[in-house]
Order: structure tokens, then sequence, then C-alpha cells
């Protein structure tokens, strides 16, 4: 059961195209296209991590975004200083609930924003005294802290300041890593980049400072679960399943992780990546200088949970593998009950999606163990290889868009109508308003976790929650009711 | 020359171009014998790279520079 016939699909892109000028046209007809699960390579029907065209409304972050709010930010033990003007900080302060544990001001700085405050003389003189000066107070006020990174911000780049100067010099004072990142917010098509600087820095400056030190008593079963910012708990709600199946996960990168553990993770067995997007860079590093492999895994939905378990265990001896069917078997009578419950409510329901780089693809498991179906699905700022292993996942004929306009994804939900659509925090309200019901899909609409088996049974619910909800027939006045 | 990294995958090789996001499954390499590896090296997309020759074959995954043919 499709939603639209290829010919349809295509007719709908073509139409939403014509309000645009030439030029414009020409451009974004490249990002949008109609699936054909038979491609093999995304690049011959799809165009990604390219500009956005000036004057729509995209929807993507900048490359600080994707440094201090992805990579670096949940690593509680360290102080991330929003180097520059205090907006960006304090407007993506916590907000995308990286859950840890700790004493917040104490011993891990997660939930705090520590900026430099930009002033007008801080420009026109530069920054770097200022940033001196606020490195020495912070190690005063907050000795606990395990290290700093300094994230510049857009006018840092843009006068030119010397942080990196800085940086050496207070990590030869300190003594913890200060790492400066290069991840002005101008940088780059998207968030992407400042994934990119990040996994570069920490690479440069954090991976090679245990080198030489062989202390660490390593297991044959330690595995690195890395790409997991621990969005509302989804690390630990991950984490219990690879302990009960007997590994030992020794760093968490970087959700509830400290830099102990991204010191820590090349002496792991294995790399457990998650977000490809934000870390496969440094999973690639890994493997071609430590030696140390890494897998791609899914923990959305138990089917993918039970297919990511079992491939898991097949790099391991037998004890993992028997641990792993002892998993499944523990949960699946959980799994199946909450999927009794919850399947007839949602059976047949379609989902449009358009969320990071990452999700899109990865959640389709567990709407399918739901009954449900992708009609639509795109990326903010996914790149070539992403579209690759998503071209697989989605159904003939549904719709793929790369960097989504405002706009297009406005007329794509009206004419497919799909019965929920998830995306982000301002996508939520138009949609909503237009009668749909949304969750927010890039913090799990502030509930979670997602991941893993009590994850999906919480994901179970939210969907259930919102689709039927009895407020979206009460959109309508009740006097405007045709009778 | 951009800068790639040879993999080992279950098929053969990989080439990877960080920069652009390729990823491609190597056809063919000129000396992949003991003794020399590298030369003229064929993608599954029919692009062709120089990869300056080795004595030996060295430890995958590598990165290494590659000129484009």
């Amino acid at each position: 059961m499709c939603a639209m016939k290829r010919d349809e699909a295509e007719a709908l892109i073509q139409e939403v195209l014509e309000v645009y000028p030439e030029k414009a046209r020409k451009d974004r007809a490249k990002h949008l296209t109609v699936n054909d699960p038979n491609v093999e390579q995304a690049k011959k029907c799809l165009v990604s991590n390219r500009k956005s065209v000036p004057g729509v409304m995209t929807i993507r972050g900048c490359a600080y975004a994707g440094s201090k709010g992805v990579v670096w930010g949940p690593i509680k033990d360290m102080i991330h200083i929003s180097h520059g003007p205090v907006g960006c900080g304090q407007y993506s302060r916590a907000g995308r609930r990286n859950y840890y544990t700790g004493h917040t001001g104490v011993n891990t700085f997660g939930t705090m924003n520590f900026t430099s405050d930009f002033q007008e003389k801080d420009i026109v003189f530069g920054g770097d005294k200022k940033l001196e000066k606020m490195i020495d107070e912070m190690e005063t006020l907050f000795p606990l802290n395990k290290g700093i990174s300094i994230q510049s911000e857009c006018p840092v780049g843009l006068i030119g300041d010397d942080i990196e100067s800085v940086a050496k010099k207070k990590t030869k004072e300190t003594d913890k890593p200060v790492v400066a990142l290069r991840c002005e917010g101008f940088r780059g098509v998207s968030q992407s980049l400042g994934h990119h600087i990040a996994n570069d820095a920490i690479r440069d400056s954090v991976l090679p400072r245990r080198d030489d030190d062989h202390s660490f008593e390593s297991t044959p079963y330690d595995v690195a679960l890395t790409g997991d910012y621990n969005i509302g708990g989804d690390a630990w709600a991950s984490r219990i399943l690879l302990e009960e199946m007997g590994l030992r996960v020794i760093a968490q990168w970087s959700g509830d992780g400290t830099i102990s553990e991204l010191e820590l993770a090349p002496k792991a067995k294995v790399n457990l990546l998650h977000c490809y997007r934000s870390m496969n860079y440094l999973a690639r590093h890994m493997e071609e200088k430590y030696g140390l492999p890494w897998m791609e895994y899914n923990f959305f939905g138990p089917t993918k949970i039970a297919e990511s378990l079992r491939k898991i265990a097949d790099l391991f001896d037998d004890k993992i593998k028997e641990g792993a069917e002892r998993v499944i078997e523990k949960y699946q009578s959980e799994m199946d009950a909450v999927i009794a419950k919850y399947r007839p409510r949602l059976e047949g329901r379609k989902v449009m999606l358009y969320v990071g780089g990452l999700r899109p693809r990865h959640v389709i498991g567990a709407y399918e163990d739901l009954g449900m179906e992708i009609v639509g699905a795109g990326y903010e700022f996914a790149h070539n290889d992403d579209y690759d292993r998503t071209i697989k996942e989605m159904g003939d004929a549904t719709l793929l868009y790369d960097d989504v306009t405002g706009y297009e994804l406005e007329e794509f939900v009206k004419r497919v109508r799909p019965d929920l659509v998830g995306s982000g925090i301002k996508e939520k309200y138009i949609f909503q308003k237009m009668g749909i019901p949304f969750r927010q899909m890039h913090s799990w609409d502030y509930s979670g976790p997602y991941h893993g088996y009590d994850g999906f049974a919480i994901f179970a619910r939210d969907m259930d929650m919102t689709l039927n909800n009895p407020c979206w027939d009460k959109l309508q006045a009740p006097w405007k009711k045709v009778a | 020359m951009p800068s790639v990294m040879i993999n080992k995958t279950e098929s053969g090789m990989s080439f990877y171009v960080p920069k652009k996001d390729l990823e491609e499954a190597i056809v063919s390499m000129e000396h992949e014998g003991p003794g020399r590896w590298g030369g003229e090296i064929t993608l599954a997309d029919g692009s062709r790279y120089f990869l300056e020759p080795m004595d030996e074959a060295p430890r995958l995954p590598i990165t290494l520079r590659a000129k484009r043919l």
C-alpha cells in the first residue's frame, strides 16, 4: 500500500518546483527525487551536501552547532566555551537534552553556558586576552573540570584571533587538554562540517594523549559506544543491552561521556557506531591508526535491535553470541506485548520524516514494527553515503528530499497528507496548526529514550499518544462544522 | 591530489575520498602482487586514479595521496 504512484510523485515534485525562479528551480530539482530502491548509488538520483539557495527557508544549522552542540557539548566533565557573542551559547544551552550523571557546576558542566560574551571592544582589539582571563577564572571557580574546549563563533574567525596559541599556552599551564576549535558558523554548508572539525580536533588533541600509556587493563570484550549522544537517556538504554550480553562498554561517545573515556576508546576491541554522520571520521581514523574495526548498528525497534545485536555478537566468541540470543529472548515477550497493544492503533498510518543525518533511515524499522509506513524522508545535512544507505530502506515511489525548504516541505505535506510528521521544533507548530500530528524527532519531543528495547516501548506509546490524541478532531470551530 | 583511504572490504578493496564522500569499490589495481603494490586503479564507477607504487602491500586501511587520471 503506497501513498502515491511514481508518476504522481514526480508530478508533485514538478508542481512544487514551479514557483521558483528558473535558476533556483534547476538547483532545487537536483535535491528532490522519487525513491527507487533498485538504484545502487544515491549520487545518480540525488545531490546532497550543497549550499542552500539564498532566500529559501532552510532548516539547517551551522558548523558551531555541529561541533559544540553535537560532538563536544555532551562531554560532561569538560567546560565548553562558546567563544564570541553571548547568543550562540545561550540559545543552544541544554536544548538537546544530553542527559548525564554528576553534580552540575562541581564535576560536570553539561547544562551550563560558558561564554566570553564579546563586546565591541573585543571585536576591535581582539578577544585573546579575555579568553585567557576567562580560562584562569574557570580554573579557580571550577577546579574539577577535566579540560576545556574553545568553540569559535563567527566573529572569532572574522577578526582572526589566535585561539590556538591561547590553547597551547593554557594546556601547558593547567596540564589539562585545552582544545581550540575553528568551528565558526560560516564555515561549510551545514552543521556537518562542524562534526568533521570536531572529529579532527579529537583526533589531533585527545586520542594521542594515552598512546604510550598501557596501564589500562583491557578484556577481550571491550567495546566503545560511539555516536550516541544520550538524548533523553538513549545511550543508557543501549548500554545495558550490550552489558547484558556480556560486553564491557569502556567508552561512551559522547553522551554522558568523559574526556577520559574518549582517550580510552582506542583500547577497545571494536567501535560500535550509531550516528554514522557525526562520528564516521573518527571511526575511520581509529581503524587506520589503532587497527580498531568499526561497525554501524541500529537500536531503533525490536527487529533492528535483534539484527544489530546478532551482528555485534558475530564479532566475538560463542559466549557473546549466546548472550545476544539470551538478551533477545528476554525482551521478546515484552516487545510482543508492546506491539500487540499499539500496532492495532497505528497500523497503516503514513509518516513523513525530515530530521538530521541519521534518523530518517534509522527509525524506519521502528515504525515498520508498529505497522506504519514511511512515505517521505529527507535529511538536513546528510551526504551521499547517507542516502546510499537510505535508498535501500525506503519503499518504492516514496519521496526523498535533501535540505528541503520550509515551503517545499509544507507543500509535500499538504498534498501527501501523512498521518504523522516527524521533524524539528521549527516545523512543529506549522504542521500542528495544519491539523497534522507532529513529533519533534531531534530531541524526541522532550520524551525518550527511544533507543533499545526500553526505548521502543516509550516510542510506541509516544506515537500512539500523538496520533490518536482527541485534539485533532477539535481543530475546526463547532459552528463551522458540516453536520 | 586528493587524500584517499584504501580499505579492505568483504569483496575486495574500497576507495574513500572524505572530501567528496566518495566510497567506491576498486575493480582493478595495476600491481597487487607481492613485491609491488599500487599503480593505476579503476573504480566501480569507471573513474581512474594513480597511486605511487610501493614495494610491499601496506597494512590496510591506509591513507594515501592519489592522482586523478
